[in-house]
């Protein structure tokens, strides 16, 4: 066993001899306060508030600092509403001092409380604010609902992956892609299309200068995109508040989508307007899907 | 059989290949600690954070539209590549090895169609994509940003499914490419000059052909490859997926 130090072994044995009844420094009795409790000041540890304690020879004997020991005597008293036990010694004179004043005055409870003002050698301080704790950046998170990636998200994923895997994988199976004959620079195919996506702006070419269809709208509408979240300060997410941003998004979505199939079906050659119920479908990459090549 | 089961999944050679917390392992059991691992110790899987919001594995809430927009990257990749293989980007010879990937090509036929309308597909994904974002609010802040990435990876998808389209070298390449880069000629001030670059010269050549080519197999998949990084590094940073509505 490892040995103790010699003062805990001192503070253990007191503490024994406290626990069976005999009176050490510590065992402060719950006297009722008394005028006279506080007269038998400076006589030497035998006052009715308790026996006296000489600070700076417990300090020195328990090697323990005796403001530190000073402070634990005036809290356990004010903890347990006993009295203040008489100091002796060097330390003692002016405790024992205002004691003896307020003994003089025939006080009954002042000498017996706590002191008003903090003891000799105690340093105290006045709370001005309370500042919380934060971090200059946000690092706590509220408190949301929350599943594991795995498995649940990444099985909803391969199952995703698998399926549009197998729709590719059976839709190539079945339809060909296009091949026509070899390019030639001297034969001009009537009509002729730029790949589907580009088939709106095809269809603008239609109503408008190049400039303004080829360059412009694409031009600005790419733009517009991209300022989109510039644009929209509104905060919410929620559909019923963004009502005017869903539905310039949609008009344009639409506006896109309605050139883009008109261009794509309802073109024939020369690029002027026809029925693709009529005059057949003009639409080289559709042609070969429905299987009419 | 068993015995010899755990013997190789207890093996140095095993328990190398497979971090810890894999399923694969004879210690990957499911408990909290491996579901975690799972994710934080695998090279792909570690794209996703270990946990996610609830209402952000419902299928509704994404239909998982930007994975497979990813996806499909990743299976034009590996078809582009079978493809590269059988392809000479000159002419006559690229519509010859068009023809011959059809008749000649084990799977030829097969792949370059997935190649084709996976390309479809993935433009149409991409762009539904976008508005399954645009109807969640999902670019407001902090998102700012990640949409403008997004929109740079809608205008990339579509110049690389446009590059792709001269390859074949056949008349349905030839005049669709003719009648984009037509409208590209119009831009104020140097149209010619983009037409210039974009052509390699006055009209389409095989110099075009080339130039698309070197453009559509590694210029635009290296920059694509660069804004999906960033754009799925912020949807990260950015707080994970979108709250819900």
């Amino acid at each position: 066993m490892a040995e103790l130090p010699e003062h805990l072994q001192k503070r253990a044995a007191e503490a024994r001899a406290k626990a069976s009844g005999t009176p050490s420094p510590d065992a402060a009795p719950a006297a009722p306060p008394s005028g006279n409790g506080a007269a038998g000041n400076g006589s030497g540890g035998n006052g009715s508030g308790g026996p006296g304690r000489d600070l700076d020879a417990e300090a020195a004997q328990y090697g323990v600092p005796r403001a530190l020991l000073e402070r634990a005597m005036f809290a356990r008293a004010r903890k347990d509403g006993t009295a203040v036990p008489q100091l002796v010694g060097a330390g003692a004179p002016a405790a024992s001092a205002s004691a003896g004043t307020t003994a003089g005055a025939g006080s009954t409870t002042v000498t017996t409380s706590a002191p008003a003002g903090p003891p000799p050698g105690v340093r105290t301080q006045r709370l001005l604010t309370v500042v919380k704790a934060g971090a200059i950046q946000g690092t706590t998170r509220e408190p949301t609902d929350k599943v594991n990636v795995w498995p649940h998200l990444l099985a909803i994923e391969f199952v995703a992956l698998l399926g549009m895997l197998a729709f590719l994988t059976l839709l190539s199976a079945f339809v060909d892609a296009p091949l026509l004959e070899f390019a030639n620079f001297n034969e001009q195919p009537n009509p002729s299309k730029a790949p589907w996506y580009f088939l709106g702006l095809q269809e603008l070419l239609a109503y408008f200068d190049p400039m303004v269809a080829g360059v412009i709208i694409p031009g600005f509408g790419l733009a517009a995109l991209a300022f989109i979240p510039y644009v929209d300060r509104n905060p919410s997410v929620r559909p019923s508040d963004r009502k005017l941003a869903i539905s310039i998004y949609t008009i344009f979505f639409m506006a896109a989508a309605v050139l883009t199939i008109f261009g794509s079906f309802f073109r024939g050659p020369g690029f002027n307007f026809t029925f693709p119920w009529r005059d057949g479908i003009f639409f080289d990459d559709l042609l070969t899907i429905l299987g009419h090549e | 059989m068993s015995g010899l089961g755990d013997h190789i999944r207890n093996s140095q050679v095993w328990t190398s290949i497979f971090r810890p917390g894999s399923p694969m392992r004879a210690d990957g059991g499911d408990s909290p600690r491996n579901r975690a691992y799972v994710v934080m110790n695998n090279v792909l899987y570690h794209l996703h954070p270990v946990k996610v919001k609830r209402h952000g594995v419902k299928l509704s809430y994404t239909l998982c539209l930007g994975g497979l927009s990813f996806f499909l990257f990743i299976l034009l990749t590996i078809t582009g590549i079978f493809l590269m293989f059988y392809y000479r980007p000159t002419s006559p010879q690229a519509y010859i090895d068009m023809q011959a990937l059809a008749t000649d090509v084990a799977f030829g036929q097969l792949v370059r169609n997935m190649h084709r309308w996976g390309a479809h597909i993935m433009v149409l994904a991409v762009f539904l994509h976008m508005s399954r974002v645009f109807y969640h609010g999902a670019y407001k802040p902090p998102r700012e940003f990640n949409w403008v990435v997004g929109i740079i990876l809608l205008l990339l998808t579509l110049l690389l499914s446009f590059t792709g389209y001269l390859l074949p070298w056949d008349q349905l390449a030839l005049w669709a490419v003719t009648v984009g880069t037509n409208m590209a000629a119009y831009t104020p001030v140097f149209g010619d000059q983009v037409e210039f670059a974009l052509l390699g010269g006055v009209q389409i050549t095989a110099d075009t052909l080339l130039r698309w080519y070197v453009l559509h197999v590694l210029f635009l998949p290296f920059i694509i490859t660069i804004f999906m990084a960033v754009h799925f590094w912020r949807v990260r940073k950015d707080g994970g997926i979108s709250g819900p509505l």
